[in-house]
């Protein structure tokens, strides 16, 4: 692997059935870059997620999250090494608020007896709800933080999950279909909001079918296809790669020059 | 002074509701425990027999009892704790069967003539016991344990996901549950001076589970409110005569069907709170201002 890699993933297979969900798949996520997985429906690329984050267990292969083998490791343990993840079906706690959802999120930066046993609910001014506060605001999220998430709107719960995915402080934020679903302001908005979570330092691994949001947010790009890896590069190069326009992309012609490149 | 009517109605509510907080813990972690009444066994019989075999206080007896049935409940929860969905139901259930067998089958306990406890707790103990256990339970839901607990009942894979250590989380909800359910024995044996394994029965389990499931377990005021209607509603349809336990079956089907996710639910909570109507007036004032 490459010395700068945050995410290592090496000959990663998975079997459901006769079916290879992944099939030998490696490739580096270096370290403070912005990465796509691209590729048709079914072609492995949630099951790769779901590998990296301990949801299934891999068949065969290494995935190593800065440098340590995290394979073996049961799924809350990576959380805090570090990896943190949104879904592609949002999946926020239909009965906590706002702010809870986004509090859970903190779950593995509390530390002690005493940060467990504080009455978080009836401490308007604890730290760790002005923290919520913040990030929240920062996100551009403006809603009564009390609010039921069921009340608001698609978009805004899909940024909140981004949210509480950030508040266990990654080194790694794998994002599935982050922009699906959002309409073109709110899209611009949420790619905005991504690069400035990477320039504080965070790698992201994006799933993503909106090719213009791919080409605006990620230098790199990852293409999977009946779970083998057909393609790894600079995102750039995708559209002259044979395998990955039969597969993908078809004859389709991909707007990559329209959205603003500056991050 | 309080009628012998009233305040026996008082007492079986205090001891019903600290049963009912020792259901709902678990519960609000995504847990079922059809075996409450088997907890609440241990703790009565505990409370029993160190009063009237080992002569300790009841000052004594009562954490005690406690103890040994929150220890109890930490050991169970781990074959429990294997099991899913309604096999969960399941095993809690026969867990409480084999209690309530075990006593009555045991002459160390009394067997089936039971057990008489010297030591009488007054009402007045009874009611401070309830109001510190809804206080204390409803203390554990503003703590982030609470938090990490609601998370686990809503979605236990993304809870895993966020780093939560769901088993240590709901061992600890049963434990606390059964140490509830064991105060609610010991204060039942003391209170009503006399156990027998037969009072500790699979209707009593279902009985306070439902109060916990109508009343809801999204928030600390379902139990309460839960308990309160199942144990003054049957008094007040007395009158009806034997059709009030049809009466009475009605109104669980009714309210399971219009109300499935308990009569008390976090968004009535915030639609009550003052806190609430406060921030809508300064907004309304904003608005018009």
């Amino acid at each position: 692997m490459a010395d700068n890699a945050v995410l290592s993933i090496n000959a990663v297979t998975k079997r459901f059935g006769g079916v290879a969900a992944t099939d030998d798949v490696s490739f580096d996520v270096a370290a403070g870059t912005r990465t796509a997985l691209i590729g048709p429906n079914g072609a492995g690329k949630t099951s790769l997620f779901n590998l990296i984050s301990g949801v299934y267990p891999v068949d065969s292969g290494v995935i190593l999250l800065n440098s340590i083998p995290i394979q073996s490791m049961p799924a809350r343990r990576r959380v805090r090494a570090g990896l943190a993840r949104s879904f592609q079906n949002i999946r926020l706690m239909p009965h906590l608020s706002v702010i809870e959802n986004v509090m859970l999120g903190q779950h593995v930066r509390v530390k002690g007896v005493e940060a467990a046993i504080t009455p978080l609910a009836w401490q308007r001014r604890n730290r760790w709800r002005r923290l919520a506060e913040v990030s929240l605001r920062d996100a551009g999220i403006d809603v009564d933080p009390d609010a039921d998430v069921s009340t608001l709107s698609y978009g805004i719960r899909k940024r909140i999950e981004v949210v509480r995915a950030l508040m266990s402080k990654p080194r790694l934020l794998m994002l599935d279909e982050p922009a699906a679903g959002l309409n073109t302001r709110e899209t611009a908005e949420l790619s905005l909001f991504l690069k400035s979570i990477s320039r504080g330092g965070i790698t992201l691994l994006v799933v993503e079918h909106d090719m213009s949001f791919i080409h605006d947010l990620c230098e790199q790009t990852v293409v999977l296809n009946f779970g083998r890896l057909i393609y790894q590069g600079p995102t750039a190069g995708v559209h002259d790669n044979e395998e990955v326009r039969a597969a993908y992309l078809g004859r389709r012609r991909v707007n990559t020059g329209g959205a603003p490149t500056a991050a | 002074m309080m009628s012998g009517y009233l305040s026996g109605i008082v007492a079986i509510l205090c001891i019903n509701l600290i049963f009912a907080y020792g259901l709902f813990v678990p519960a609000a972690a995504g847990q079922i425990n059809l075996g409450g009444a088997g907890f609440q066994a241990i703790g009565a019989y505990s409370a029993a027999w160190l009063s009237s075999v080992a002569l300790l206080p009841t000052w004594l007896t009562i954490p005690a009892a406690m103890l040994v049935a929150g220890l109890i409940g930490f050991l169970i929860s781990f074959p429990v704790l294997r099991t899913r969905g309604v096999y969960m139901v399941l095993a809690t259930f026969a867990f409480g069967e084999v209690v309530a067998g075990f006593l009555l089958r045991t002459q160390f306990f009394g067997g089936a003539i039971g057990m008489v406890v010297p030591a009488h707790v007054e009402l007045p103990v009874l009611v401070a016991c309830a109001v510190g256990v809804s206080l204390l339970t409803f203390y554990l839901l503003a703590t982030r344990f609470g938090l990490v607990m609601r998370s686990i009942n809503d979605d236990e894979a993304v809870a895993i996901l966020m780093g939560v250590n769901v088993r240590a989380v709901q061992v600890g909800a049963f434990t606390i549950g059964g140490a509830f359910a064991g105060l609610s024995g010991a204060l039942y044996a003391h209170n009503f001076s006399f156990v027998e394994a037969q009072y500790f029965n699979s209707f009593l389990s279902i009985y306070v589970l439902l109060f916990v499931l109508i009343g809801g377990v999204q928030t600390a005021w379902g139990p309460l409110i839960g308990t309160v209607f199942f144990t003054v509603l049957p008094e007040l349809m007395r009158v009806g005569g034997s059709w009030r336990y049809v009466a009475f079956g009605a109104v669980i089907v009714v309210m399971m069907t219009i109300r499935p996710q308990g009569i008390v639910t976090n968004a009535l909570v915030n639609a009550l709170s003052p806190r609430r109507w406060a921030s809508k007036r300064l907004a309304a004032g904003a608005l018009h201002g």
